[in-house]
């Protein structure tokens, strides 16, 4: 298990070089000059490749990667282009604050929903209360974020004007139920999605019919016996949206003009900020390498037939 | 003959006890015959303007009312069942194509192949996938654009087709990692069996043995994931529309509409309910089908 952390810990420098050259070489060979964007379409050339020698936008690209490289590894990960005079790691961490605290919340609520009903599909499956269960659920995730916030801010904040429909004024304020409800209802069906197919399989084990058949009653089977075993994909479930809850919705924080890491990355992106959009993958992708790591070793804990190398 | 006929009828006995899965089933074939038969099924056409009828409310003239252009509403969406119809099953071809390949050979040849592999598809998983898709569409269409004016197509560039290829394109390669590892686990599993290994015996090469033994055999939970992947590219090419970067106008694509018109939200909120919805009940279709497929072919559900 000693050489399974290790192994993962060298391998994130490179995942995080492949992903951050990736990024970079998008960014150069992408769409828009960052320059022109800043100085407005209309500017002049002088002042465009001025600009562009002081940000070293000049240099070859290898030499610019490095360069951004070393400053990282010192905790400098330059300046927004769009927000000038703001440093990229002050940015970021403001608004992940924001987004971990929706998404953390979310997925509280997801869960809170999801697990329970996911265990009651599977214990009535094919009835009536199953197929509500899942085509409601199912139903409601497939909604675009596109489409289910314009429709809840419509009947909650236009026609009930019982909500706020957007902004941000911390977790415990009026304005953070909205998108927390709205976020929630993903995490809410793939934990009753996810424990209904577990519970499903695990309830047709020997082992569930051995416990029914020693007497034992229904709920301590259920729970003791066919839950607890079913848990082992879910953790994988948690662990994959709480590395997630990192990323923020870039639909739904855009919308709500929540100011998380999901609007910095799309406002970014449309900007051309580069230096915003390369630390923003780079964070998502760590947090994804660090999650998949913890998953790895929830699930020896879990199930000890399960060995990793 | 007899056996894989009974199989088959098993199959669809499963499949058609599950009502979800029946009643997605016939909301996905509307769409395709929609799709096919836009020309003759609409109305009006994708593009027709009548700036004397805009923001109308339903009527028996637009039965789901006009946009801000005075386009009908009904009509786009007919013709934007023809857009998915043709971007989904294109996207899903090629991270199929790309999936199969890169999972099989991964599951058979193990080594340094299934450490490149996999770790390339660590390294498209770690990218958040629409800031990826956002960030690739936006750098590939003015390239193609200009190639395809290059070569003589600009009049194609002007009808907003072009932005098929694309989108189509960008959603393809970001979807192959996740069939590829599910392909990968079930060629480790299949080539265990003593039947590959009488194949390996015969002296069948390893490609005749993926092609014809490994490949075919690893497909059932493939073809599940399919049905959502079908699902997921529709919504994920109304996402790229809704951020103005997928299909481009005048050609009608759902996502395309809801950005249309999003900021009368407010005031006409049906412009952004009805396209919206209909993206949710094709994309809540095609995963009720899969959890049917899944049922009907995973023979350790019990039943």
């Amino acid at each position: 298990m000693f050489a399974f952390l290790i192994k993962r810990l060298l391998w994130l420098p490179i995942l995080l070089n492949a992903v951050g050259i990736i990024t970079f070489a998008l960014g150069l060979y992408g769409p828009g000059d960052p320059v022109e964007v800043m100085l407005g379409p209309r500017s002049n050339p002088e002042a465009v490749a001025r600009v562009r020698r002081e940000l070293g936008l000049d240099r070859p690209f290898f030499e610019q990667y490095v360069l951004y490289v070393d400053r990282a590894l010192h905790g400098d990960f330059g300046e927004s282009l769009k927000y000038r005079g703001q440093p990229v790691g002050e940015l970021i961490t403001k608004r992940l604050w924001v987004s971990l605290q929706l998404n953390l919340a979310s997925l509280a609520l997801g869960m809170a929903l999801g697990i329970p009903l996911g265990i009651l599909a599977a214990v009535r499956h094919n009835s009536w209360m199953d197929f509500l269960i899942v085509a409601v659920l199912v139903a409601i995730i497939s909604l675009p974020s596109f489409t289910i916030t314009p429709i809840l801010s419509y009947i909650f904040a236009v026609q009930l004007k019982v909500l706020p429909a957007g902004g941000w004024e911390g977790l415990l304020s009026k304005k953070a139920i909205l998108p927390v409800i709205i976020l929630s209802v993903g995490p809410a069906a793939v934990f009753m999605r996810q424990t209904r197919a577990s519970m499903l399989e695990v309830l047709g084990q020997d082992y569930v019919r051995t416990a029914r058949a020693k007497g034992l009653s229904s709920r301590v089977v259920l729970m003791e016996h066919a839950f607890r075993n079913a848990l082992i994909p879910l953790s994988t479930i948690f662990g994959l949206i709480l590395a997630g809850s990192v990323t923020g919705s870039f639909v739904v924080e855009n919308l709500l003009a929540i100011p998380g890491i999901g609007a910095l990355g799309v406002d970014s992106l449309f900007s051309r900020d580069y230096p915003v959009i390369i630390a923003l993958t780079l964070i998502i992708a760590s947090s994804y390498v660090l999650a998949n790591t913890l998953i790895d070793l929830t699930y020896q804990y879990l199930d000890p037939r399960i060995r990793i190398h | 003959m007899g056996l894989r006929r009974s199989r088959t009828l098993e199959f669809l006995g499963h499949f058609s006890q599950n009502p979800l899965a029946v009643i997605g089933l016939g909301l996905v074939l509307m769409m395709v015959l929609a799709g096919i038969f836009a020309p003759v099924l609409a109305p009006y056409s994708f593009r027709a303007q009548d700036l004397n009828a805009v923001n109308q409310a339903p009527t028996w003239a637009h039965p789901l009312g006009t946009d801000q252009l005075g386009r009908d509403q009904f009509s786009r969406i007919i013709w934007g069942a023809r857009t998915a119809l043709i971007v989904a099953p294109a996207t899903v071809a090629i991270s199929l194509l790309l999936g199969v390949i890169f999972g099989a050979l991964a599951g058979y040849f193990g080594g340094w192949v299934d450490a490149l592999v996999m770790r390339l598809a660590d390294i498209m998983f770690a990218f958040p996938g629409i800031l990826l898709a956002l960030f690739l569409a936006a750098t590939l269409t003015p390239r193609v654009d200009n190639w395809l004016k290059s070569v003589g197509l600009g009049d194609f560039v002007k009808t907003g087709y072009a932005s098929f290829l694309v989108v189509t394109m960008v959603l393809g390669l970001v979807g192959w990692p996740g069939l590829a590892r599910l392909v990968r686990g079930q060629v480790l599993v299949i080539k265990e069996e003593p039947y590959i290994e009488a194949a390996r015996a015969v002296g069948l090469t390893p490609g005749r043995l993926l092609w014809h033994y490994l490949v075919p055999n690893a497909l059932p939970p493939v073809i599940v994931t399919l049905s959502f992947g079908l699902g997921g590219a529709i919504v994920a090419e109304a996402t790229l529309s809704f951020f103005g970067i997928g299909i481009q106008p005048p050609a009608a694509s759902w996502g395309r509409m809801i950005i249309d018109n999003y900021t009368l939200w407010r005031t006409y909120p049906l412009l952004v309910w009805i396209p919206g919805i209909i993206v949710g009940a094709i994309q809540a279709s095609f995963s009720f089908i899969g959890d049917g497929l899944n049922d009907a072919l995973n023979p350790r559900i019990g039943r």
